[in-house]
């Protein structure tokens, strides 16, 4: 849990430009963490190469928040 | 030198002949390695990638149904396996199913359709994703004097080519925060395998409507397409250049 959620963090830091400290298990990517919806894309992008798995365009719609990816991540690896 | 691909890598669609094969030539004169795509004419695309190869460059030839998302899609992957990446794409495949509105069969519509205005709109999302992670990419649209002007007889062809520069001016304001210019070109009457079938009479006459009174070569397009593709143009994005001798101003 916490190995996914370290990874996860590192790379919503890198793209989105935001503190560590922000990016908490309920932060929204668009309302807390001032990402638009081609940044939400690209972050979906970078986590498919992260954890070598495929997000189908479905799923990645649902995607929103921290919490939802890191979940989304635990039940497909 | 002005303009130079030097390390770039493109893909040009429809490549086997006229303005296309000009395109491919073209931007590998500047530099590039050339991805040569073709739907029926397997031969004439060799020929247009020895070309390419004549010129030092790397040429891959592509067989795809640019209408198809999947095929397209297939294509970028043996572009990016073989040359590493994708800079460039120019979607200059089209075809035509002229005929009056009332004697336009559905089907005409619709493959016209399919091909010129979807197949660029395929292209489009096949490149994105690799050009989003590269921050970097140019797509060079090919459209049409009669996009702007309109043409009887062609309101399927008509209407794909308007097509194309909307999507172009779409799809430029949605990646331009990625560094990725998307640009359009609008040739007017050029000396093609097209236009060469036309009588002799019908050529004069369409002339008389050009102020530079001539018809255009496959080159006049190419040039303004490697213009395009360079860094000299990174400034641009959304536009339709006409390349027309005049005919629309």
């Amino acid at each position: 849990m916490s190995d996914v959620l370290e990874r996860v963090k590192r790379i919503v830091v890198d793209r989105l430009g935001v503190e560590e400290s922000e990016v908490t298990i309920e932060a929204s990517f668009k309302d807390d963490l001032g990402a638009d919806s081609l940044d939400v894309v690209e972050l979906v992008m970078e986590l498919e190469d992260e954890f070598d798995l495929e997000i189908s365009d479905e799923d990645a719609e649902k995607i929103t928040s921290v919490g939802e990816v890191v979940n989304y991540i635990q039940s497909h690896t | 030198m002005f303009g130079s691909l030097e390390g770039k890598t493109a893909l040009v669609t429809g490549a086997s002949r006229g303005i296309g094969r000009a395109i491919a030539v073209a931007l590998a004169e500047a530099g590039a390695d050339v991805a040569i795509n073709y739907a029926g004419s397997q031969a004439a695309a060799a020929e247009t990638a020895q070309a390419v190869e004549a010129l030092g460059r790397r040429a891959l030839v592509l067989q795809a149904n640019v209408g198809k998302l999947d095929e397209f899609e297939s294509m970028v992957k043996q572009v990016v396996d073989a040359f590493g990446s994708i800079d460039i794409l120019v979607n200059n495949a089209g075809i035509t199913r002229d005929n009056l509105i009332m004697r336009m069969k559905e089907d005409e519509f619709d493959q016209v359709i399919e091909t010129n205005l979807k197949g660029v709109f395929n292209g489009i999302k096949a490149v994105t994703r690799s050009m989003m992670k590269q921050r970097s990419g140019r797509i060079i649209n090919i459209s049409s004097v009669v996009g702007a002007l309109g043409n009887p007889g062609q309101a399927n062809y008509v209407a794909a080519k308007a097509g194309v520069i909307g999507l172009t001016k779409a799809a430029a304001r949605e990646l331009a925060s990625r560094n990725i210019t998307v640009n359009c070109v609008a040739p007017g009457f050029i000396e093609t395998d097209m236009t060469d079938k036309l009588p002799e009479d019908m050529k004069a006459k369409l002339v008389e409507g050009i102020p530079l009174e001539r018809l255009g070569s496959p080159e006049d397009i190419a040039n303004i397409v490697r213009f395009l593709a360079s860094d000299v143009s990174s400034y641009m994005t959304g536009q339709t250049v006409h390349v027309d001798g005049g005919m629309y101003m």
